[in-house]
């Protein structure tokens, strides 16, 4: 008897991997149409905010060579637009239902990061903006969480998250790829 | 007459080993249980990339997984070192994939078929142009949701 649960065990003990799947979430924008122009949003200029990535993982965000570890900061100062800086997203008020109670608040709902890689952009790199990106909108809903109710977004209710969700949407935009030459 | 005993001349007796078929079915048990075998055998090579803000996948059956990477060495004869797709367990091109996604997607339930996930599974120095263009192929079969796999990086 034993024997066979010992044999049982060195198959499963063998054949077992404990690693659960993990990764960045994201979803992509829906197909255009064929045979269609690209429709053209009217998007303010300041609202955009344009991270761009060369075949060398050089990042240029709004005009301005950085460093990764730089983007999330200035992603966030982006998103948040304390001081309703008027070369920053317009801040305007929007209406949320938290608690059962509508409010306003202000928030920068019209803003847009926009990100373009290169195709001979590593896919590390991609990756990595991709995530100091999100991280970015993560930092800023748990920092509103703290102050509104005192803890993290994750402890929230499901409705108060939707609630942060809406104040801090998330607004990536990925661009239809071009191909700049270069490296292959 | 009472048998007086010698201190320190007594045997210690054997552990009992009536206990350990227990012990061996609860670890099977544990293993069993926790246990996920591989999806499958990978013919590319591949290393995640590493993040922080990950999620993990819920549920396996929703999940369909996009390998990319170079041909592992034993098949750089017949295919060369160029950046592969794999997908399920032979190599696939880009033109492939939408029909690949259509045909996984039918074959699930109906009410789950829009929650389809699809993994995009990528060694970290693959060039974007390849991904791109999966990506491109995922967005013409509608398949939205997308899961780029990584691993936990604990800080820079």
């Amino acid at each position: 008897m034993a024997d066979i649960a010992f044999l049982l065990l060195i198959f499963f003990l063998v054949t077992t991997t404990m690693s659960v799947d993990k990764g960045l979430s994201r979803r992509l924008p829906p197909p255009l149409p064929p045979n269609m122009e690209k429709p053209d949003t009217d998007v303010k200029k300041r609202n955009i905010f344009i991270v761009l990535v060369n075949s060398n993982n050089q990042l240029l965000v709004q005009g301005e060579a950085l460093d990764v570890k730089q983007l999330r900061e200035k992603a966030k100062e982006f998103i948040k637009n304390e001081a309703a800086d008027a070369s920053l997203p317009e801040v305007l008020p929007i209406e949320v239902e938290i608690d059962g109670v509508t409010e306003q608040v202000m928030t920068t709902k019209n803003h847009i990061i926009s990100l373009q890689n290169d195709r001979g952009t590593q896919y590390q790199r991609y990756i990595e903006v991709q995530n100091e990106l999100v991280a970015a909108y993560n930092e800023l809903r748990d920092e509103y969480s703290k102050g509104r109710f005192g803890m993290s977004y994750a402890e929230l209710s499901e409705d108060r998250q939707k609630a942060v969700q809406k104040i801090y949407p998330q607004k990536i935009s990925e661009a239809e790829p071009k191909n700049y030459g270069g490296k292959k | 007459m009472a048998k007086i005993r010698k201190a320190g001349k007594k045997d210690v007796p054997a552990i009992s080993t009536a206990s350990l078929p227990d012990i061996i079915f609860m670890l099977l048990f544990f293993f069993m249980v926790s246990t996920s075998m591989k999806e499958v055998t990978y013919k590319v090579d591949i290393h995640v990339p590493e993040a922080t803000e990950l999620q993990s996948l819920e549920k396996k059956s929703l999940v369909r997984y996009i390998y990319i990477g170079e041909p592992k060495r034993e098949f750089r004869g017949k295919y060369g070192g160029e950046t592969r797709i794999q997908l399920d367990d032979a190599f696939a091109d880009v033109s492939q994939l939408e029909e690949y996604v259509v045909r996984e997607r039918e074959a699930m339930k109906e009410d789950e078929q829009n929650l389809l996930t699809i993994s995009i599974k990528a060694d970290k120095d693959t060039k974007m142009g390849i991904v791109t263009d999966v990506k491109q192929a995922l967005r013409r079969a509608y398949a939205l949701k997308v899961n780029y796999a990584a691993t936990q990086r604990s800080e820079y």
